[in-house]
């Protein structure tokens, strides 16, 4: 059993294919896959359906496939920050499915657990509960959501030792153990690869279980909303 | 009448001692300012983390430490991580005891529309309809009309809802007001404002 691959490119090898769904990590720019991104850009597949999420930012994270016009739907919950987004989808190139955000994590969880659906409360009333099934629970409407299987997952972690075994850091966990689980495939790519048995078993965020393929690269982790405040003297 | 500031101010005294809160963008991200003295609140960030620092100061940023509006911030000493499945649990769970949110629209009823304008702005919901369903309270705090001076508390939203009956109390730049059966309830009207203002500001009804 080998995990780790020298690169993004040859992790990916094999598993791309036109029209395919994948389920990415991150949040903003936080936690994103950005190389295996980058990879799936010099790939050139096409047609793909992403469920993420966010969209990234023009020229940075997903964004980088909406320019080439890989994208052919998005399943997010919110894509404001993405000004090619905007003009692919209200001209009609690019589909769009709104999904809550916590109905989106969900749904990533339960199709990694062979939850096929589940019922929530959130979206009761809305217009995302149009066509869905309502189940009625101690007097309080729910309406039924599908777990999301993908074909692939592409996630980012902060360190994976060889097992596969996942530790994120701080904020940048998100949606990351979700969408990986949710994959037939998941491809994780971390900041750093440590030895066997240097990470903590009490530790372990996500199990090795989960990712089948590792790449260690640089990232360039840009922050999308530079906030700070002064020091007083 | 009030400012963003004073707004914030008057939300901050919606909060109770060992509340678990999540603030929404905008308004309500400035309430963290006024939390009253001797009252301790946890602030949920509804990317993963519970107990929300300020922001950093500068050149300590961290990309892999944000609030949900994409923000850099801080950890506190009892601050926790975790992953979007388990704070979305957290929420449908009803652990947090109430979301500051901001709203477009508010109708007597309890709906809120704030998530979209339709062939105007598309950008999503975010976590904003699984807060307003899951959560024990919701307080939205919003400009009470228009820029063209229209009432945004209606009989009805005209809107796509984020949520059907699901605002407790607002608070806006004239005053406070609860939903109860029937229509809201005038709790307070902000400096300098009168109840005839603030009623002839309110298209929805107002009861009592």
């Amino acid at each position: 059993m080998k995990k780790i691959y020298p690169s993004a490119e040859a992790a990916l090898e094999g598993l791309l294919r036109d029209g395919m769904l994948i389920a990415a990590g991150g949040f903003g720019l936080c936690g994103i896959p950005e190389l295996l991104i980058e990879g799936i850009r010099k790939a050139g597949t096409k047609e793909l359906t992403i469920a993420s999420n966010n969209a990234g930012v023009d020229g940075f994270g997903l964004g980088v496939l909406l320019a080439t016009k890989q994208v052919k739907k998005m399943i997010s919950s919110y894509v404001g920050e993405n000004a090619e987004f905007m003009r692919q989808y209200l001209s009609g190139e690019l589909e769009l499915e709104f999904n809550p955000q916590g109905t989106l994590a969900e749904r990533l969880r339960a199709g990694g657990a062979g939850i096929p659906g589940f019922y929530t409360k959130t979206g009761v009333g809305t217009v995302i509960a149009e066509g869905k099934p309502v189940m009625n629970f101690d007097g309080q409407d729910y309406i039924l959501e599908r777990g999301i299987v993908a074909d692939l997952s592409i996630v980012k972690a902060w360190k994976a030792d060889p097992s596969g075994n996942l530790v994120f850091r701080k904020t940048a966990r998100n949606f990351n153990p979700a969408a990986a689980s949710s994959g037939k495939v998941c491809i994780a790519e971390v900041e750093e690869i440590v030895p066997l048995g240097s990470l903590d078993p009490d530790s372990i965020h996500l199990p090795g279980i989960y990712v089948h393929r590792i790449v260690q690269g640089q990232h360039e982790k840009r922050i999308e909303q530079r906030t700070t405040r002064k020091k007083e003297a | 009448m009030w400012d963003r500031n004073q707004m914030a101010a008057r939300a901050a005294q919606e909060l109770q001692d060992g509340w678990y809160v999540n603030l929404g963008i905008g308004i309500p991200t400035l309430v963290s300012n006024y939390i009253p003295k001797g009252i301790e609140v946890t602030l949920q960030s509804e990317n993963g983390m519970l107990g929300m620092g300020p922001f950093p100061f500068e050149g300590e940023e961290d990309a892999d430490l944000i609030n949900a509006g994409k923000q850099t911030i801080t950890e506190l000493p009892q601050t926790a991580y975790f992953d979007s499945a388990q704070s979305f649990a957290m929420i449908r769970g009803g652990k947090i005891a109430m979301a500051i949110l901001g709203a477009m629209e508010v109708a007597e009823n309890g709906d809120l529309a704030n998530w979209m304008i339709p062939g105007k702005l598309v950008k999503g919901m975010g976590g904003a309809m699984d807060l307003v369903a899951g959560v024990g309270r919701v307080v939205v705090v919003m400009d009470h009309t228009s820029k063209t001076g229209e009432s945004k508390v209606l009989k009805s939203c005209t809107l796509p809802l984020t949520g059907r009956a699901v605002v407790n109390r607002m608070i806006t730049h004239l005053g406070v007001l609860d939903v109860v059966k029937g229509g809201l309830k005038i709790v307070e009207c902000a400096d300098g404002v009168t109840e005839a203002e603030l009623r002839a500001a309110t298209e929805a009804t107002i009861v009592g």
